[in-house]
């Protein structure tokens, strides 16, 4: 799924130092290696109806701290593959944010916006603007400067050297 | 408004006036460090299209973590990595028994006042002691910067410490530093870069200031930095591999938090079981019963940590239900402690001097613990499971408590020995 620079969908709100064991729980690290696999446990300890009922760019709005823990990359696996269309937090725990850019998820730093936006309402979110607009207004957020942009386009960051390795031989 | 050190650096190095923290820029490290899991690298390497790496003197390769290999599969990793390294032509490669790749970095002369090196270990933040901007990455990334030479990062916001007097007799910076993670919390410098000011830090000489960046990791720092002064510049005299250009942070730079600690009332301090910053002054553990004591890895396996434990072990032996193992940091280390006549103090307490490399820190081989045995070690992690076996307790001290600690056989202060 390629990332589109406008994301629009439901959020699912959380508060703050939500951990990678509840994102993806440790227990399914060695048995569930398939990444299609993964959504069905996706935030299994802390929010049961999320796998049921997140749709294709819905949107996690989080409180500080979010991802902390392990640096296990299937807590992002598991909401990229679920089709979450970005995560908007008031901090990131620093391995989990570069898991997320390199996934191509899409990882927003807006307090404000995190503190206006509503449980279960539907935002809309510019990457390339740094805005996010939601029934209390519009908020920004440092733009994504080009090359994070890039690396979502190709998909993460292994495609992403992969390409820009063989345009390097043949350019 | 002045810049911090972050802010400095990756402005620097992105070619660019100034940045904002939260910015991501674009930038090419000058060393990327990697050790036993640069076969693994190598992989994704392959898997992203490589072929020949983008600047092989970028690269320092410094086998450590098994290092003699305990196991077939490890020596076979190993032999990986030599034919990598062989192939690509890297000059900087160091192999079993050179040391612990935090340190041997710094004794190398390669992690340079106003550098930027990326690691893919979580320690890499260590060779900030020498004034570099040094930050831990994954493997993916690693791989990445092999193939194009580059790789993204996001201007950290900056946690200014700044730490006033001197320690006083007894108290390292071992124990300043365990009293800044109990005081601050495992995401206490989240995304941060760490700056360290004040007298107190300036009064501390490299081995014992490197301890500071050294656990900064286990804050949740990004990087971690003491500004480089003279001790630095003679330190690096014969051992710097290129010129280098210090960067110093402007005093009335922007910081996002600032802590200030008293360096005089610190005491000694013990990370309990199972997290780092499960801090408490050593009165109050005092009496613990420990197995195994273990002195070494890139925290405190230095000369002078080596030094602190031989003037403790002195015409002393270690208690009969405790064992004790020593590991220097490098090969230097271990030269010199030889030549100081402290390896000889160990073997007649009855301690075990290991090969230089990270030996049990990780779980690897050279001195595990038992389930249900406890082990005081002067290394920086405390997680359970982290010394091999879930079913055990580390307790993480300054040498010389190690040391004493070895001796009583509990958990003790050097000064209450008998
Ligand atoms: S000594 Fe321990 S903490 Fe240091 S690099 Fe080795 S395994 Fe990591």
């Amino acid at each position: 799924m390629s990332t589109n620079t406008v994301i629009k969908g439901r959020v699912w709100k959380y508060g703050d130092n939500v951990n990678t064991d509840v994102i993806f729980p440790g227990k399914y690290t060695y048995t569930v290696s398939d990444p299609a696999e993964m959504p069905q446990y996706a935030l299994e300890d802390h929010d049961p109806n999320f796998a049921e009922q997140v749709q294709p760019f819905d949107i996690i709005v989080a409180g500080t701290n979010w991802g902390c823990g392990s640096s296990r990359e299937q807590a992002v696996t598991c909401l990229k593959e679920s089709g979450l269309g970005a995560i908007v937090a008031k901090s990131f725990a620093r391995i989990y944010y570069r898991n997320c850019l390199n996934a191509a998820l899409p990882a927003l730093i807006s307090p404000d916006a995190v503190d206006a936006i509503q449980d279960g309402e539907t935002i809309e979110i510019n990457l390339q603007r740094g805005e996010i607009h939601c029934s209390a207004g519009t908020f920004t957020f440092p733009p994504l400067p080009e090359t994070v942009m890039k690396i979502f386009e190709a998909g993460g960051l292994i495609p992403y050297t992969h390409q820009r390795l063989k345009d390097q031989k043949e350019g | 408004m002045g810049q911090t050190f972050a802010e400095k650096i990756l402005a620097k190095k992105a070619g660019v006036k100034k940045v904002q923290p939260g910015e991501i820029v674009e930038v090419t490290p000058d060393v990327a460090l990697s050790h036993d899991n640069s076969a693994a690298i190598y992989g994704i390497f392959k898997r992203m299209g490589g072929d020949r790496v983008f600047n092989p003197k970028m690269h320092a390769i410094i086998l450590d973590h098994a290092a003699p290999a305990p196991t077939t599969k490890h020596a076979e990793n190993h032999y990986q990595i030599r034919q990598f390294v062989g192939d690509q032509e890297i000059p900087h490669f160091y192999d079993v028994g050179r040391g612990i790749c935090h340190q041997v970095l710094v004794e190398e002369g390669l992690a340079l006042p106003g550098e930027l090196v990326l690691g893919s270990d979580s320690h890499t933040p260590h060779a900030g002691v020498m004034g570099a901007f040094a930050a831990g990455i994954g493997r993916s990334e690693m791989a990445s910067i092999w193939a194009l030479g580059n790789l993204w990062l996001r201007v950290p916001e900056t946690l200014k410490i700044v730490v006033d007097g001197q320690l006083i007799d007894g108290v390292t910076s071992k124990d300043l530093a365990l009293h800044v993670i109990g005081n601050l919390g495992a995401d206490g410098a989240l995304y941060m870069s760490v700056e360290w000011h004040g007298d107190g830090v300036e009064a501390l000489d490299i081995a014992e200031r490197a301890v500071l960046p050294n656990m900064t990791a286990e804050m949740g720092a990004k990087n971690s930095y003491i500004p480089p002064d003279q001790k630095v510049f003679d330190y690096l005299k014969e051992r710097a591999k290129r010129p280098y250009e210090p960067i110093l942070s402007d005093p009335d730079a922007q910081c996002a938090m600032v802590k200030e600690y008293d360096a005089t009332k610190i005491e000694p301090m013990i990370a309990c079981p199972h997290t780092v910053d499960n801090v408490k002054p050593l009165s109050e553990i005092a009496g613990t019963h420990v197995d195994q004591a273990f002195l070494g890895t890139c925290t405190n396996g230095r000369l002078e940590d080596l030094a602190m434990a031989a003037e403790v072990l002195t015409g002393r032996q270690l208690a009969k239900s405790t064992r004790m193992i020593v590991i220097p940091a490098s090969a230097e280390v271990y030269r010199e402690a030889l030549l100081a006549g402290y390896i000889e103090i160990f073997l007649n307490a009855g301690a075990v001097v290991e090969s230089p490399g990270c030996g049990p820190c990780m779980g690897n081989h050279m001195g595990v613990p038992a389930v249900g045995e406890v082990t005081i070690s002067s290394a920086n992690r405390n997680f359970r499971g982290r010394m091999g076996t879930k079913e055990s307790e580390i307790y993480l001290a300054n040498p010389q408590v190690v040391a004493a600690s070895a001796v009583a056989g509990e958990i003790i202060h050097p000064k209450d020995l008998l």
